[in-house]
Protein backbone atom coordinates (compact mmCIF):
# COMPACT_ATOMS: atom_id res chain seq x y z
CA UNK A 1 0.00 0.00 0.00
CA UNK A 2 0.76 4.05 -0.28
CA UNK A 3 1.53 3.91 3.37
CA UNK A 4 5.74 3.57 2.88
CA UNK A 5 5.14 7.19 1.55
CA UNK A 6 3.96 8.81 4.75
CA UNK A 7 0.27 9.68 3.25
CA UNK A 8 -2.67 10.20 4.80
CA UNK A 9 -5.68 8.55 3.04
CA UNK A 10 -7.07 12.09 1.52
CA UNK A 11 -2.91 12.19 0.01
CA UNK A 12 -3.78 9.18 -1.04
CA UNK A 13 -7.18 9.48 -2.50
CA UNK A 14 -6.19 12.57 -4.37
CA UNK A 15 -2.88 10.65 -5.43
CA UNK A 16 -5.27 8.72 -7.33
CA UNK A 17 -7.36 11.21 -8.62
CA UNK A 18 -5.48 13.20 -10.79
CA UNK A 19 -4.59 13.04 -14.11
CA UNK A 20 -0.62 13.47 -15.53
CA UNK A 21 -1.68 16.05 -17.46
CA UNK A 22 0.33 18.67 -19.61
CA UNK A 23 -1.05 21.95 -20.80
CA UNK A 24 -2.66 25.26 -18.86
CA UNK A 25 -6.73 25.81 -18.71
CA UNK A 26 -8.58 24.85 -21.51
CA UNK A 27 -5.85 23.17 -22.98
CA UNK A 28 -5.38 20.84 -20.56
CA UNK A 29 -4.33 17.13 -22.12
CA UNK A 30 -4.72 14.14 -19.75
CA UNK A 31 -1.91 12.12 -21.00
CA UNK A 32 -2.85 8.92 -19.07
CA UNK A 33 -6.51 8.91 -20.50
CA UNK A 34 -4.96 9.62 -23.57
CA UNK A 35 -2.47 6.72 -23.99
CA UNK A 36 -4.57 4.51 -22.34
CA UNK A 37 -7.70 4.88 -24.49
CA UNK A 38 -5.52 5.14 -27.87
CA UNK A 39 -3.63 1.64 -25.97
CA UNK A 40 -6.24 -0.03 -25.68
CA UNK A 41 -8.25 1.13 -29.50
CA UNK A 42 -5.01 -0.49 -30.72
CA UNK A 43 -5.48 -3.58 -28.51
CA UNK A 44 -8.82 -3.74 -29.89
CA UNK A 45 -7.84 -3.71 -33.25
CA UNK A 46 -5.38 -5.55 -33.29
CA UNK A 47 -7.26 -8.50 -31.96
CA UNK A 48 -10.04 -7.75 -33.81
CA UNK A 49 -8.15 -8.29 -37.15
CA UNK A 50 -5.97 -11.17 -36.04
CA UNK A 51 -9.13 -12.93 -35.78
CA UNK A 52 -11.46 -11.63 -38.39
CA UNK A 53 -8.19 -12.34 -40.48
CA UNK A 54 -9.11 -16.10 -40.66
CA UNK A 55 -12.30 -15.85 -41.21
CA UNK A 56 -13.96 -18.30 -43.62
CA UNK A 57 -17.19 -19.81 -44.60
CA UNK A 58 -16.24 -23.11 -42.52
CA UNK A 59 -16.18 -23.65 -38.84
CA UNK A 60 -14.53 -20.54 -36.74
CA UNK A 61 -12.42 -21.39 -34.09
CA UNK A 62 -10.25 -20.02 -31.40
CA UNK A 63 -9.95 -16.27 -31.79
CA UNK A 64 -12.37 -16.05 -34.88
CA UNK A 65 -15.03 -17.58 -32.93
CA UNK A 66 -14.72 -15.59 -29.89
CA UNK A 67 -14.39 -12.05 -32.58
CA UNK A 68 -17.58 -13.43 -34.50
CA UNK A 69 -19.42 -14.11 -31.53
CA UNK A 70 -19.15 -11.08 -30.33
CA UNK A 71 -20.30 -9.39 -33.69
CA UNK A 72 -22.84 -11.30 -34.00
CA UNK A 73 -24.02 -10.36 -30.77
CA UNK A 74 -24.16 -6.71 -31.57
CA UNK A 75 -25.55 -7.08 -35.28
CA UNK A 76 -28.20 -8.90 -33.64
CA UNK A 77 -28.74 -6.32 -31.29
CA UNK A 78 -28.68 -3.13 -33.69
CA UNK A 79 -30.85 -5.63 -36.04
CA UNK A 80 -33.63 -5.71 -33.93
CA UNK A 81 -33.59 -2.07 -32.77
CA UNK A 82 -32.96 -0.49 -35.91
CA UNK A 83 -34.38 -1.89 -39.77
CA UNK A 84 -32.71 -0.49 -42.28
CA UNK A 85 -29.18 -0.79 -43.91
CA UNK A 86 -27.07 -1.10 -40.30
CA UNK A 87 -24.08 -1.96 -41.57
CA UNK A 88 -22.42 1.66 -40.30
CA UNK A 89 -24.35 0.95 -37.27
CA UNK A 90 -23.25 -2.46 -36.36
CA UNK A 91 -19.53 -1.24 -37.37
CA UNK A 92 -20.44 1.34 -34.26
CA UNK A 93 -21.88 -0.68 -31.86
CA UNK A 94 -19.15 -3.02 -32.35
CA UNK A 95 -16.29 -0.16 -31.51
CA UNK A 96 -17.90 1.08 -28.83
CA UNK A 97 -19.01 -2.37 -27.25
CA UNK A 98 -15.25 -3.61 -27.89
CA UNK A 99 -13.23 -0.40 -27.05
CA UNK A 100 -15.77 0.42 -23.78
CA UNK A 101 -14.96 -3.51 -22.65
CA UNK A 102 -10.94 -2.87 -22.89
CA UNK A 103 -11.18 0.79 -21.23
CA UNK A 104 -13.29 -0.66 -18.26
CA UNK A 105 -11.42 -3.70 -17.79
CA UNK A 106 -8.27 -1.11 -16.89
CA UNK A 107 -9.97 -0.71 -13.47
CA UNK A 108 -9.82 -4.47 -12.85
CA UNK A 109 -5.76 -3.82 -12.79
CA UNK A 110 -4.05 -3.57 -9.23
CA UNK A 111 -4.97 0.02 -7.77
CA UNK A 112 -1.48 0.75 -7.29
CA UNK A 113 0.31 -0.65 -10.12
CA UNK A 114 0.88 2.48 -11.65
CA UNK A 115 2.55 4.17 -8.51
CA UNK A 116 4.48 1.23 -8.18
CA UNK A 117 5.89 1.05 -11.50
CA UNK A 118 6.20 5.07 -11.04
CA UNK A 119 8.30 4.58 -7.95
CA UNK A 120 10.59 1.44 -9.32
CA UNK A 121 11.51 4.05 -11.92
CA UNK A 122 12.31 6.74 -9.99
CA UNK A 123 9.21 8.61 -10.65
CA UNK A 124 7.82 8.42 -6.94
CA UNK A 125 5.07 11.55 -7.26
CA UNK A 126 4.12 10.99 -11.02
CA UNK A 127 0.67 9.88 -11.23
CA UNK A 128 -1.01 8.19 -13.55
CA UNK A 129 -4.70 7.12 -14.20
CA UNK A 130 -5.56 3.78 -15.85
CA UNK A 131 -9.17 4.27 -16.91
CA UNK A 132 -9.99 6.67 -19.61
CA UNK A 133 -13.88 5.65 -19.00
CA UNK A 134 -13.33 7.16 -15.49
CA UNK A 135 -12.08 10.41 -17.31
CA UNK A 136 -15.72 13.34 -18.32
CA UNK A 137 -13.49 13.42 -21.55
CA UNK A 138 -13.16 10.16 -22.43
CA UNK A 139 -17.08 9.12 -22.37
CA UNK A 140 -18.21 12.72 -23.43
CA UNK A 141 -16.01 12.40 -26.57
CA UNK A 142 -17.65 9.13 -27.72
CA UNK A 143 -20.82 10.83 -26.88
CA UNK A 144 -20.18 13.74 -29.17
CA UNK A 145 -19.72 11.48 -31.86
CA UNK A 146 -22.80 9.78 -31.03
CA UNK A 147 -24.77 13.18 -31.10
CA UNK A 148 -23.28 14.30 -34.37
CA UNK A 149 -24.42 10.76 -35.58
CA UNK A 150 -27.74 10.90 -34.62
CA UNK A 151 -28.29 14.54 -36.09
CA UNK A 152 -26.45 13.29 -39.34
CA UNK A 153 -28.82 10.74 -39.88
CA UNK A 154 -31.83 12.61 -38.98
CA UNK A 155 -30.52 15.05 -41.55
CA UNK A 156 -30.37 11.81 -43.95
CA UNK A 157 -33.71 10.80 -43.24
CA UNK A 158 -35.50 13.87 -43.26
CA UNK A 159 -33.65 16.59 -45.49
CA UNK A 160 -31.76 19.93 -44.38
CA UNK A 161 -35.17 21.54 -44.55
CA UNK A 162 -37.13 18.73 -42.84
CA UNK A 163 -34.96 18.28 -39.79
CA UNK A 164 -35.06 22.12 -39.48
CA UNK A 165 -38.53 22.20 -39.52
CA UNK A 166 -38.82 19.10 -37.42
CA UNK A 167 -36.61 21.94 -34.81
CA UNK A 168 -39.39 24.34 -34.66
CA UNK A 169 -42.53 22.41 -35.62
CA UNK A 170 -42.93 19.29 -33.33
CA UNK A 171 -43.46 18.06 -30.68
CA UNK A 172 -46.44 20.96 -29.83
CA UNK A 173 -47.35 21.47 -33.61
CA UNK A 174 -46.63 24.06 -36.18
CA UNK A 175 -48.29 27.80 -34.63
CA UNK A 176 -45.40 30.47 -34.39
CA UNK A 177 -46.31 30.81 -30.99
CA UNK A 178 -45.25 27.44 -30.12
CA UNK A 179 -41.94 27.87 -32.39
CA UNK A 180 -40.12 28.77 -29.25
CA UNK A 181 -41.34 26.43 -26.27
CA UNK A 182 -40.44 23.43 -29.40
CA UNK A 183 -36.65 25.17 -29.51
CA UNK A 184 -36.38 24.44 -26.41
CA UNK A 185 -37.71 21.04 -25.99
CA UNK A 186 -35.98 19.81 -28.79
CA UNK A 187 -32.48 21.19 -27.60
CA UNK A 188 -32.97 19.65 -24.20
CA UNK A 189 -34.39 16.34 -25.44
CA UNK A 190 -30.91 16.56 -28.13
CA UNK A 191 -28.92 17.51 -25.65
CA UNK A 192 -29.67 15.33 -22.87
CA UNK A 193 -28.77 11.97 -25.09
CA UNK A 194 -25.31 12.49 -25.16
CA UNK A 195 -25.17 14.06 -21.61
CA UNK A 196 -26.96 11.12 -20.15
CA UNK A 197 -24.81 8.82 -22.69
CA UNK A 198 -21.40 10.11 -21.31
CA UNK A 199 -22.06 10.54 -17.46
CA UNK A 200 -23.47 7.21 -17.22
CA UNK A 201 -20.47 5.60 -17.89
CA UNK A 202 -18.36 8.20 -16.46
CA UNK A 203 -20.51 7.83 -13.31
CA UNK A 204 -20.53 4.09 -12.58
CA UNK A 205 -16.87 3.86 -13.88
CA UNK A 206 -15.63 6.61 -11.84
CA UNK A 207 -17.60 5.31 -8.48
CA UNK A 208 -16.06 1.78 -9.32
CA UNK A 209 -12.86 3.24 -8.80
CA UNK A 210 -13.59 5.81 -5.96
CA UNK A 211 -14.68 2.62 -4.16
CA UNK A 212 -11.44 0.39 -5.36
CA UNK A 213 -9.97 3.51 -3.70
CA UNK A 214 -11.22 3.49 -0.49
CA UNK A 215 -11.44 -0.51 -0.05
CA UNK A 216 -7.69 0.04 -0.70
CA UNK A 217 -7.49 2.43 2.42
CA UNK A 218 -8.63 -0.67 4.80
CA UNK A 219 -5.29 -1.87 3.88
CA UNK A 220 -3.56 1.14 4.53
CA UNK A 221 -5.10 1.17 7.77
CA UNK A 222 -3.60 -2.56 8.62
CA UNK A 223 -0.21 -1.18 7.10
CA UNK A 224 0.10 1.48 9.11
CA UNK A 225 -0.41 -0.61 12.33
CA UNK A 226 1.56 -3.38 10.93
CA UNK A 227 4.84 -2.01 12.73
CA UNK A 228 3.11 -1.32 16.03
CA UNK A 229 0.73 -3.51 17.86
CA UNK A 230 -0.59 -6.76 15.94
CA UNK A 231 -4.34 -6.50 16.95
CA UNK A 232 -7.73 -7.30 16.18
CA UNK A 233 -8.49 -4.12 14.31
CA UNK A 234 -5.55 -4.02 11.72
CA UNK A 235 -6.36 -7.95 11.17
CA UNK A 236 -9.79 -7.41 10.58
CA UNK A 237 -9.04 -4.50 8.25
CA UNK A 238 -6.62 -6.57 6.09
CA UNK A 239 -9.03 -9.37 6.05
CA UNK A 240 -11.89 -6.45 4.81
CA UNK A 241 -9.73 -5.45 2.35
CA UNK A 242 -9.35 -8.89 0.52
CA UNK A 243 -12.96 -9.46 1.11
CA UNK A 244 -14.53 -6.38 -0.17
CA UNK A 245 -11.87 -5.77 -2.66
CA UNK A 246 -11.92 -9.53 -4.48
CA UNK A 247 -16.29 -8.96 -3.87
CA UNK A 248 -16.11 -5.43 -5.77
CA UNK A 249 -13.97 -6.46 -8.29
CA UNK A 250 -16.20 -9.68 -9.29
CA UNK A 251 -19.27 -7.63 -9.29
CA UNK A 252 -17.58 -4.91 -11.19
CA UNK A 253 -16.78 -7.53 -14.05
CA UNK A 254 -20.62 -6.99 -14.72
CA UNK A 255 -19.89 -3.53 -14.34
CA UNK A 256 -17.93 -3.35 -16.95
CA UNK A 257 -19.79 -5.16 -19.44
CA UNK A 258 -23.18 -3.81 -18.69
CA UNK A 259 -22.40 -0.36 -19.04
CA UNK A 260 -20.60 -1.41 -22.44
CA UNK A 261 -23.47 -2.94 -23.58
CA UNK A 262 -26.02 0.12 -22.66
CA UNK A 263 -23.24 2.43 -24.20
CA UNK A 264 -23.59 0.27 -27.05
CA UNK A 265 -27.36 -0.11 -27.59
CA UNK A 266 -28.68 3.73 -26.66
CA UNK A 267 -26.70 5.39 -29.26
CA UNK A 268 -28.49 3.13 -32.39
CA UNK A 269 -31.98 3.48 -29.99
CA UNK A 270 -31.01 7.45 -30.22
CA UNK A 271 -30.27 7.17 -34.22
CA UNK A 272 -33.34 5.08 -35.17
CA UNK A 273 -35.34 7.31 -33.11
CA UNK A 274 -34.30 10.33 -34.87
CA UNK A 275 -34.63 8.86 -38.05
CA UNK A 276 -38.85 8.27 -37.00
CA UNK A 277 -40.68 11.28 -38.45
CA UNK A 278 -42.54 12.52 -35.19
CA UNK B 1 -12.97 15.74 -13.67
CA UNK B 2 -13.03 18.59 -15.50
CA UNK B 3 -13.84 18.94 -19.41
CA UNK B 4 -10.99 20.01 -21.59
CA UNK B 5 -8.97 19.62 -24.68
CA UNK B 6 -8.44 15.75 -23.61
CA UNK B 7 -11.47 15.19 -24.95
CA UNK B 8 -10.63 16.16 -28.89
CA UNK B 9 -7.94 13.55 -28.44
CA UNK B 10 -10.05 11.13 -27.70
CA UNK B 11 -12.25 11.89 -30.41
CA UNK B 12 -9.82 11.14 -32.86
CA UNK B 13 -8.85 7.99 -30.98
CA UNK B 14 -12.18 6.69 -31.30
CA UNK B 15 -13.36 7.79 -35.07
CA UNK B 16 -9.69 6.13 -36.06
CA UNK B 17 -11.18 2.86 -33.99
CA UNK B 18 -14.48 3.56 -35.46
CA UNK B 19 -13.06 4.08 -39.21
CA UNK B 20 -10.62 0.96 -38.55
CA UNK B 21 -13.66 -1.38 -37.51
CA UNK B 22 -16.18 0.00 -39.97
CA UNK B 23 -13.82 -0.49 -43.11
CA UNK B 24 -11.51 -3.17 -42.13
CA UNK B 25 -13.12 -5.49 -39.77
CA UNK B 26 -16.87 -5.30 -40.15
CA UNK B 27 -16.55 -6.54 -43.88
CA UNK B 28 -13.44 -9.22 -43.08
CA UNK B 29 -16.59 -10.47 -40.72
CA UNK B 30 -19.96 -9.91 -43.07
CA UNK B 31 -19.12 -11.68 -45.73
CA UNK B 32 -17.92 -14.96 -44.41
CA UNK B 33 -20.87 -14.99 -42.11
CA UNK B 34 -23.44 -14.45 -44.85
CA UNK B 35 -22.01 -16.95 -46.97
CA UNK B 36 -21.89 -19.48 -43.89
CA UNK B 37 -25.65 -19.12 -43.41
CA UNK B 38 -26.31 -19.42 -46.78
CA UNK B 39 -24.38 -22.76 -47.00
CA UNK B 40 -26.17 -23.73 -43.58
CA UNK B 41 -29.42 -23.11 -44.46
CA UNK B 42 -28.87 -25.01 -47.91
CA UNK B 43 -27.38 -27.80 -45.82
CA UNK B 44 -30.40 -27.69 -43.66
CA UNK B 45 -32.63 -27.98 -46.72
CA UNK B 46 -31.04 -30.85 -48.41
CA UNK B 47 -31.17 -32.70 -45.19
CA UNK B 48 -34.68 -32.00 -44.97
CA UNK B 49 -35.05 -32.69 -48.80
CA UNK B 50 -32.85 -36.10 -47.84
CA UNK B 51 -35.21 -37.01 -45.07
CA UNK B 52 -37.87 -36.96 -47.23
CA UNK B 53 -36.72 -39.17 -50.28
CA UNK B 54 -36.13 -41.49 -47.17
CA UNK B 55 -39.38 -41.74 -46.17
CA UNK B 56 -41.09 -42.05 -49.60
CA UNK B 57 -37.96 -44.92 -50.24
CA UNK B 58 -38.78 -46.35 -46.90
CA UNK B 59 -42.56 -46.26 -48.27
CA UNK B 60 -42.46 -47.60 -51.64
CA UNK B 61 -40.34 -50.40 -50.01
CA UNK B 62 -43.06 -51.43 -47.67
CA UNK B 63 -45.39 -51.29 -50.75
CA UNK B 64 -43.00 -53.77 -52.58
CA UNK B 65 -42.70 -55.66 -49.59
CA UNK B 66 -46.26 -56.13 -48.91
CA UNK B 67 -46.79 -57.18 -52.63
CA UNK B 68 -44.10 -59.49 -52.56
CA UNK B 69 -45.95 -61.10 -49.28
CA UNK B 70 -49.17 -61.23 -51.08
CA UNK B 71 -48.23 -62.87 -54.44
CA UNK B 72 -46.00 -65.45 -52.02
CA UNK B 73 -48.50 -66.29 -50.42
CA UNK B 74 -50.72 -66.79 -53.65
CA UNK B 75 -48.32 -68.82 -54.70
CA UNK B 76 -48.41 -71.12 -51.46
CA UNK B 77 -51.83 -71.72 -51.93
CA UNK B 78 -51.66 -72.65 -55.03
CA UNK B 79 -49.26 -74.85 -54.87
CA UNK B 80 -51.21 -76.39 -52.39
CA UNK B 81 -54.47 -76.62 -54.18
CA UNK B 82 -52.25 -78.17 -57.02
CA UNK B 83 -50.66 -80.85 -54.79
CA UNK B 84 -54.07 -81.39 -53.19
CA UNK B 85 -55.41 -82.10 -56.75
CA UNK B 86 -52.14 -84.05 -57.43
CA UNK B 87 -52.68 -86.23 -54.84
CA UNK B 88 -56.57 -86.87 -54.87
CA UNK B 89 -55.64 -87.92 -58.80
CA UNK B 90 -53.57 -90.11 -57.81
CA UNK B 91 -55.29 -91.62 -55.23
CA UNK B 92 -58.14 -92.25 -58.17
CA UNK B 93 -55.89 -93.19 -60.74
CA UNK B 94 -54.18 -96.14 -58.26
CA UNK B 95 -57.95 -97.01 -57.19
CA UNK B 96 -58.87 -97.25 -60.92
CA UNK B 97 -55.88 -99.45 -61.06
CA UNK B 98 -56.49 -101.50 -58.36
CA UNK B 99 -60.05 -101.98 -59.49
CA UNK B 100 -58.68 -102.95 -62.72
CA UNK B 101 -56.08 -105.48 -61.27
CA UNK B 102 -58.83 -107.04 -58.80
CA UNK B 103 -61.26 -107.43 -61.92
CA UNK B 104 -57.81 -108.94 -64.27
CA UNK B 105 -56.96 -111.03 -61.08
CA UNK B 106 -60.70 -112.10 -60.69
CA UNK B 107 -61.60 -113.19 -64.06
CA UNK B 108 -57.96 -115.25 -64.09
CA UNK B 109 -59.36 -116.73 -61.77
CA UNK B 110 -62.68 -117.63 -62.91
CA UNK B 111 -60.84 -118.59 -66.55
CA UNK B 112 -58.13 -120.76 -64.19
CA UNK B 113 -61.02 -122.70 -62.11
CA UNK B 114 -63.12 -123.33 -65.35
CA UNK B 115 -60.19 -124.88 -67.04
CA UNK B 116 -59.45 -126.87 -63.84
CA UNK B 117 -63.23 -127.93 -64.08
CA UNK B 118 -63.32 -128.52 -67.65
CA UNK B 119 -60.24 -130.66 -67.13
CA UNK B 120 -61.55 -132.37 -64.08
CA UNK B 121 -64.85 -132.97 -65.93
CA UNK B 122 -63.16 -134.72 -68.74
CA UNK B 123 -60.68 -136.68 -66.21
CA UNK B 124 -63.99 -137.70 -64.24
CA UNK B 125 -65.70 -138.80 -67.53
CA UNK B 126 -62.49 -140.44 -68.92
CA UNK B 127 -62.21 -142.03 -65.17
CA UNK B 128 -65.47 -143.11 -65.52
CA UNK B 129 -65.68 -144.64 -68.71
CA UNK B 130 -62.48 -146.25 -67.82
CA UNK B 131 -64.07 -147.84 -64.43
CA UNK B 132 -67.44 -148.84 -66.24
CA UNK B 133 -65.98 -150.45 -68.74
CA UNK B 134 -63.99 -152.61 -66.38
CA UNK B 135 -67.31 -152.92 -64.21
CA UNK B 136 -68.77 -154.05 -67.29
CA UNK B 137 -65.87 -155.85 -68.94
CA UNK B 138 -66.65 -154.57 -72.22
CA UNK B 139 -66.17 -151.77 -74.32
CA UNK B 140 -68.39 -149.04 -73.58
CA UNK B 141 -68.82 -147.53 -77.04
CA UNK B 142 -68.16 -143.60 -76.29
CA UNK B 143 -70.05 -142.47 -79.20
CA UNK B 144 -73.30 -144.54 -78.34
CA UNK B 145 -73.29 -143.62 -74.60
CA UNK B 146 -71.69 -140.24 -75.01
CA UNK B 147 -75.81 -138.98 -73.42
CA UNK B 148 -74.97 -141.02 -70.45
CA UNK B 149 -71.45 -139.64 -70.17
CA UNK B 150 -72.08 -136.20 -70.74
CA UNK B 151 -74.65 -136.48 -68.42
CA UNK B 152 -73.03 -137.98 -65.52
CA UNK B 153 -70.07 -135.28 -66.40
CA UNK B 154 -72.61 -132.12 -65.82
CA UNK B 155 -73.56 -134.22 -62.33
CA UNK B 156 -69.88 -133.92 -60.83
Amino acid sequence: MASEHGQSPTDYIVHHMTHNSVGQGFWTWHVDTLVMSAVTAAFVALLLWLGARRATTGVPTGLLGFVEFMYEFVDGKVGEIYHGNRSFLTALGFTLFTWIIAMNTMDLLPLDLPSFIAAASGHEHAVWRVLPTADLNGTIAMAIVVLFLVIGYAIRAKGVGGYLHEWIAAPFGGHPVLWIPNLVLNAVELLAKPVSLGMRLFGNMFAGELLFMLIALLGMVAGEHLSGLLGIGPAAAFFAQVLFGAGWAIFHILIVLLQAYIFMVLPIVYISMAEQHH
Amino acid sequence: MDINATFIGQIIVFLILLWFINRVVVPMLAKPIAARQQKIAEGLAAADRGQKDLDEAQARANDVIREARERANQIVDQASRRSTEMVESAKQTASVEVERLLATGRQQIELDAARAREELRRDVARLSVATASKLIGREIDAAKHADILNQLATEI
